[in-house]
């Protein structure tokens, strides 16, 4: 882990890199200007981990109740997420953990249950499975099975996720799917920084305990002007970034960033208007606004760096096939990871990148 | 008799640390000087050295008991987490400095030998007759405290025999019982106050029947009927009662044990007075959560209280297959917990230990380890019939020679605190209670079939929202195929 650590600390400097044949391209990271309306109030220019840390400031600012824990956050957080955050607030908010996800997970639970605002870190999300039990059989059930008598609605996940170019098999992992399966929990997962706060306060404030995954690659590459103060964006409501009438295109996270590419693409070289819609909220998932959306253009790509098998994209599938049968001008279309770990050296052949997008837009057109 | 904490208090002495060199710090055969006037000894130099020694020393010493508490609750405040732990630096010094253990060189090759035969005593008050042993620890609890406690037991003891056998005849579809280990939920939670955060595995019914938890909820929850606070979702015995601060049962094991640490720590912060509780069975110490909630509430300081139920069983699985060490209160000090070995079958050695054991939780902000031994002495569950694994002798042993019940008893007979006339009456009183409640439980509708769809989030969603509504289409038309007669409308 320490020698991520360094390794992204190096390339502080360097927006990430997609290679693609020969050529060394660059995933730049396009600022929302959309959506700067989510919150008045002075704004200041932040990353995406200085977006989680100021959502977390304005929490422990704001409720004594808020804890933040987990492996190694009291020095700041090998994303450094919480960096100046146990200075401020004190060494009984901001604490680190005993190497152990499960007991991370657990303990939050009971905290939260308790009734402390638990906010839990795992290291990265790839680790998060020892707590497996605790998350599905435990914080989600726990209101249920109490008959409403208990519940750890104030509890909050937080992990970094995703690809970050080297991260391999440990260090790149999406497991949304693996917990979209479970009723009981949310699972978000922001683009940007401004969205990153704005849903991760929202998280915080949700009375359901809540999975926050935070794309990794994005923490340093993601600059945009995020407000000061506290703001929540709704969850359970995706976002359409870009109105089209010929295709849609859903994504969360990273991804979002890569069909924002496509569509443009689409526009340029296939003369094709492409709807882009940001999930944002995994589960419980805004079905209405993508079946609104592909109701209107009759055709519809889904796209995560997931495994396709059992991935998200399949739940997305099967709804909107189901809804919008007879809209459908061709197949859904899924472009994900392969079925197979998450290689190190073969990344750049193994994520789902803007021109595998592309060509099943063009698939999808010419059906 | 020394204790570990005692023996490891003089490996960390500075003034001590001579005579202790070379030998085995586990081995509790091989101690020669006299125990008692050693350890005032030892106790003695520990307050004198206490202002030079940091970190891991220290932490050895706060667990000598007759330190005054004020002094440790000084030394805690500086001793809130992290680097101030590690002793400082010295490279000049002997001594080995490495961060992660405070301890002596040795020269020669020595494996510490892991101790089952004489391990952690078990502390009792009364022998098996019910005869104080030692009358200076007789809690001397007033006849009216004793009576209930003896009333409490007798009365689990009869509702578990008429579920039991109400699961036999095909009323409710699952049980468990608690014969044998009633000395364990009446003693412990005596010793708490109603506000203290119970967690459970799922014998601990004794624990919620003491804290006044009526029969028809008892009953409710086993029956799954409208008055169930649980709404009906859960197998019986899953209670839950938060007005009673008794958090709902869950069937995976451990789970409870980093959980209670989390409870403890939010209720340390609130600076209310108030500990948390986490009983298990020797079996669930075995779960990875056990080892996570062990660690954390010792590194995270929480005032909360592990109370081990050691029954001999988990299932089938006896204790010589479930563990090689000597039971779970000796790997307490390898956590960092101050740990105790209790006759769980002895109410007042389980009332003793619990009520100190809260005492300093609270005041000190740590956390305690009570392993109770005691015997499982009805089967796992009605799903198990333990003939198969165990003989009837030894089963017989433990409710004839050695039960709570009958050893509480004993004492109160002694007093004439109670005889044959109270023992018929109180029979046929509680038999009374239970057979009544269980008669109306036994009437009571089945919660209304919405309550299958709520709760699963604070708010309801529309995709379940949506799946309810087809739920009901769909019973409406096939209305003949579901028993909707025996639930509320």
């Amino acid at each position: 882990l320490l020698l991520i650590l360094i390794a992204s600390i190096s390339r502080a400097t360097n927006p990430p890199l997609t290679f693609t044949g020969t050529e060394i391209e660059e995933q730049v990271f396009i600022a929302d200007t959309h959506c700067m309306n989510v919150s008045a109030g002075p704004t200041q220019k932040m990353n995406l981990f200085q977006s989680v840390t100021s959502a977390l400031d304005n929490t422990l600012a704001g409720d004594p109740t808020a804890v933040i824990f987990g492996e190694d956050v009291a020095f700041g957080g090998v994303f450094r997420c919480t960096v100046g955050l146990r200075d401020k607030y004190g060494k009984d908010r901001v604490f680190n953990t005993p190497l152990c996800e499960q007991g991370i997970v657990g303990f939050g639970i009971g905290a939260a249950a308790a009734g402390a605002t638990a906010i839990a870190e795992i290291q990265f999300a790839d680790y998060i499975y020892p707590a497996f039990d605790q998350i599905v059989n435990e914080a989600a059930k726990y209101r249920y099975r109490s008959g409403n008598m208990f519940d750890c609605g104030k509890l909050t996940i937080r992990a970094p996720w995703g690809c970050v170019g080297h991260g391999s098999i440990y260090h790149s992992q999406c497991p949304e799917a693996f917990f979209t399966h479970c009723p009981g929990i949310k699972i978000v997962v922001p683009r940007g920084p401004v969205q990153a706060k704005g849903l991760l306060l929202s998280c915080i404030a949700d009375q359901n305990p809540c999975i926050f995954f935070e794309p990794k690659i994005l923490y340093r590459a993601a600059v945009e002007q995020v407000p000061t103060e506290a703001y929540q964006i709704p969850l359970s409501q995706a976002e359409v970034l870009q109105e089209g009438s010929d295709l849609t295109l859903v994504a969360w996270g990273t991804q979002v960033h890569v069909l924002k590419e496509v569509a443009a693409m689409a526009q340029e070289k296939l003369g094709v208007s492409c709807e882009l819609i940001d999930l944002r909220t995994i589960l419980p998932w805004d079905t209405e606004t993508v079946c609104k959306s592909v109701v209107k253009t009759g055709r519809l790509l889904i796209s995560h760096e997931a495994p396709v098998t059992g991935g998200f994209a399949a739940e997305i599938s099967s709804t909107v096939q189901e809804e919008c049968f007879l809209n459908l001008e061709a197949p859904i279309s899924r472009v994900c990871g392969y079925d197979t770990p998450f290689p190190h050296i073969f990344e750049p052949f193994y994520i789902p990148d803007k021109w595998k997008c592309f060509e099943a837009v063009k698939r999808m057109i010419n059906y | 008799m020394t204790t570990l904490p005692e023996i490891l208090d003089r490996f960390n002495q500075n003034a001590s640390a001579a005579k202790f060199r070379g030998r085995a710090v586990w081995d509790f055969h091989r101690q020669e000087q006299t125990r008692d006037t050693h350890a005032l000894d030892v106790k003695m130099a520990a307050a004198r050295g206490v202002k030079k020694l940091y970190g891991i020393g220290l932490h050895a010493i706060r667990q000598n008991a007759s330190l005054k508490a004020t002094t440790f609750l000084q030394q805690r405040a500086f001793r809130v987490n992290g680097a101030l732990r590690q002793q400082p630096f010295d490279s000049s010094a002997e001594k080995p400095q490495f961060p992660g253990a405070s301890a002596e060189f040795i020269d020669h090759l020595e494996f510490i030998q892991p101790n089952v035969i004489s391990g952690i005593p078990v502390y009792r008050v009364m022998d098996r007759q019910g005869q104080i042993i030692n009358p200076s620890e007789d809690p001397k609890l007033s006849k009216e405290m004793v009576l209930n406690f003896y009333q409490k037991m007798t009365l689990l003891n009869t509702m578990d025999r008429i579920l039991y056998e109400s699961q036999r005849q095909g009323r409710i579809s699952f049980y468990m019982t608690n014969y044998g280990e009633e000395g364990t939920h009446i003693g412990s939670a005596a010793a708490l106050e109603p506000t203290d955060l119970v967690f459970g595995q799922y014998r601990e019914a004794g624990v919620l029947m003491y804290r006044g938890f009526p029969l028809d909820l008892f009953m409710a929850q086993c029956y799954a009927n409208a008055d169930d606070l649980g709404k009906g979702r859960q197998m019986p015995v899953h209670y839950g009662c938060k007005d009673l601060n008794f958090v709902t049962i869950s069937s995976p094991l451990a789970t409870q044990l980093p959980q209670a640490a989390g409870a403890a720590y939010a209720v340390k912060r609130e600076n209310s007075n108030r500990v948390v509780v986490c009983y298990f069975g020797e079996g669930a110490a075995s779960e990875g959560d056990a080892h996570a909630g062990f660690n954390f509430s010792a590194t995270l300081e929480c005032p909360l209280i592990f109370f081990c139920r050691n029954n001999g069983y988990a299932i089938s699985t006896p204790t010589n297959e479930q563990y090689r060490g000597d039971g779970i209160a000796a790997r307490g000090p390898g956590y960092g917990l101050m740990s105790i070995r209790v006759d769980g079958n002895d109410v007042f050695a389980v009332y003793n230990a619990t009520k100190e054991a809260r005492r300093r939780a609270v005041a000190e902000n740590q956390p305690f380890l009570i392993e109770a031994m005691t015997y499982r002495i009805g089967h796992h569950s009605t799903s198990d019939d333990s003939s198969a694994y165990r003989s009837v002798d030894e089963v017989n042993y433990w409710d004839k020679q050695d039960h709570p019940i009958s050893r509480l008893r004993h004492y109160m007979t002694a007093r004439d605190w109670w005889g044959e006339d109270e023992e018929k009456a109180w029979r046929k009183q509680s038999r009374k209670l239970v057979m009544e409640a269980f008669e109306r439980a036994e009437r009571r509708l089945k919660p209304n079939p919405e309550l299958l769809f709520t709760d699963v989030y604070d708010e309801m969603i529309p995709p379940i929202a949506k799946q309810r509504d087809a739920m009901w289409r769909h019973i409406q038309q096939y209305k003949e195929h579901y028993p909707l007669d025996l639930y509320e409308k």
